[in-house]
């Protein structure tokens, strides 16, 4: 008898340990965008959040076929929109790219253990004049006025 | 307003804000209703200068390569992602030496195409060649099928790409006619501005379908030839003067 009330008090604990866990868990996700970003001062994504958390990368794949081969630009989901809006910038206002652990991308991407190879061909921090057009439709999507945020980038040029 | 304007004109760098301000994105796919192409005059073509492929290597990020290490100077100039090369020609029996930029000539039939297992080598509906690197797999048979030994592979991983312009290890890639200026609406090519601002206009840029574009009225006024005429790929880079 005694032992069964042991091993039920056990199960009670483990139980409350999931659901602490969880809890905490949720907590995080809610961090994952990252303060020092613009995309921290804002609402929502171009999309729900819910939305964007389980298809980003359907709206992504989507938009490249478009813009590869339609050349359409214009459209919201940007991959660019996403790198501008979720960048952060270091003590010395260098970007810091976006797919590294600690960031915005790479840092789902490693919890979860899904391979992110976007970055192996695209910009990870916005770089050249180009930037900026690039991710101009996301930010009209989320009510913000480019003109007043732009800052001089392509300082390599 | 137009202190604001001002102000906005002040805050950016110079040459990003005009290029901002002119341009507006494509909304609506690429039609074949225009076929863009270029018409180089080997006559105005400078011998020595390099201002097109400069010109382009800054546009394209390809000034962002680099060697790798213990890699010979020659191994790596082989090596390098190169869109235009120049070309020197001379006729052996007169002396005669004529000077070319030689990129991708944008072909209505392109070879380069017909062999990509994958269909990541395809032409745009407005006549631009070019190669999709999400389904690019690196087999590099396009570059074995290019008469023009247009195409380039990148070999290593690479870092620092430009926004406007992807790039990365494992996928050929090729000029594409400066296609993100195409896709905000902007005029003309890198090369086409550069060749201008190093006084030369030996490249003119345009619509090939339009005939009231400059490209055609030059193209009906001046004897112009395709580079390797005999494969009937209907290039969409003429030249003159050869």
């Amino acid at each position: 008898m005694a032992k069964a009330a042991v091993r039920a008090g056990l199960v009670a604990v483990g139980l409350a340990w999931v659901l602490a866990a969880q809890v905490v868990l949720a907590a995080d996700a809610k961090t994952y965008v990252l303060e020092g970003s613009k995309a921290a001062a804002l609402e929502s994504c171009v999309e729900p959040t819910d939305v964007m958390r389980r298809k980003h990368m359907e709206l992504i794949k989507h938009q490249r076929d478009e813009t590869v081969h339609g050349g359409i630009r214009s459209s919201k989901h940007s991959l660019a929109g996403c790198v501008e809006c979720h960048i952060r910038f270091d003590a010395d206002h260098a970007p810091t790219p976006i797919h590294q652990k600690d960031e915005f991308c790479g840092a789902c991407h490693a919890f979860t253990a899904v391979n992110l190879n976007c970055f192996d061909c695209h910009a990870s921090v916005p770089r050249g004049p180009g930037a900026e057009l690039a991710s101009h439709a996301a930010f009209q999507a989320v009510g913000v006025d480019r003109s007043v945020q732009s800052r001089a980038d392509g300082e390599d040029h | 307003m137009g202190v604001a304007a001002g102000v906005t004109a002040a805050v950016v760098a110079p040459g990003v804000v005009l290029h901002s301000v002119t341009a507006a994105p494509r909304s609506e796919a690429v039609t074949s209703d225009v076929r863009w192409g270029l018409l180089i005059d080997t006559a105005k073509c400078a011998d020595g200068c390099s201002a097109c492929v400069d010109a382009c290597d800054r546009e394209n990020g390809l000034n962002l390569q680099s060697k790798p290490e213990g890699a010979s100077q020659e191994h790596w100039d082989d090596q390098k992602a190169v869109w235009i090369r120049k070309v020197k020609l001379q006729d052996n029996q007169t002396g005669r030496v004529t000077n070319l930029p030689m990129m991708c000539q944008h072909c209505e039939h392109p070879p380069c195409v017909d062999v990509c297992p994958t269909g990541a080598s395809f032409k745009r509906a407005d006549g631009i060649v070019m190669v999709d690197r999400h389904t690019c797999i690196g087999c590099r048979y396009c570059m074995m099928a290019c008469p023009y030994k247009a195409r380039s592979f990148i070999h290593k991983v690479m870092e620092d790409q430009l926004t406007r312009v992807p790039r990365g290890k494992g996928c050929v890639e090729s000029c594409n006619l400066c296609v993100h200026r195409r896709d905000f609406g902007e005029e003309s090519t890198a090369c086409v501005d550069a060749c201008r601002e190093a006084g030369h206009e030996a490249i003119v840029f345009g619509d090939l379908k339009d005939p009231e574009s400059t490209i055609r009225k030059h193209l009906a006024e001046m004897a112009s030839r395709q580079i390797r005429e005999d494969l009937s790929l209907n290039t969409g880079v003429r030249y003159s003067g050869i």
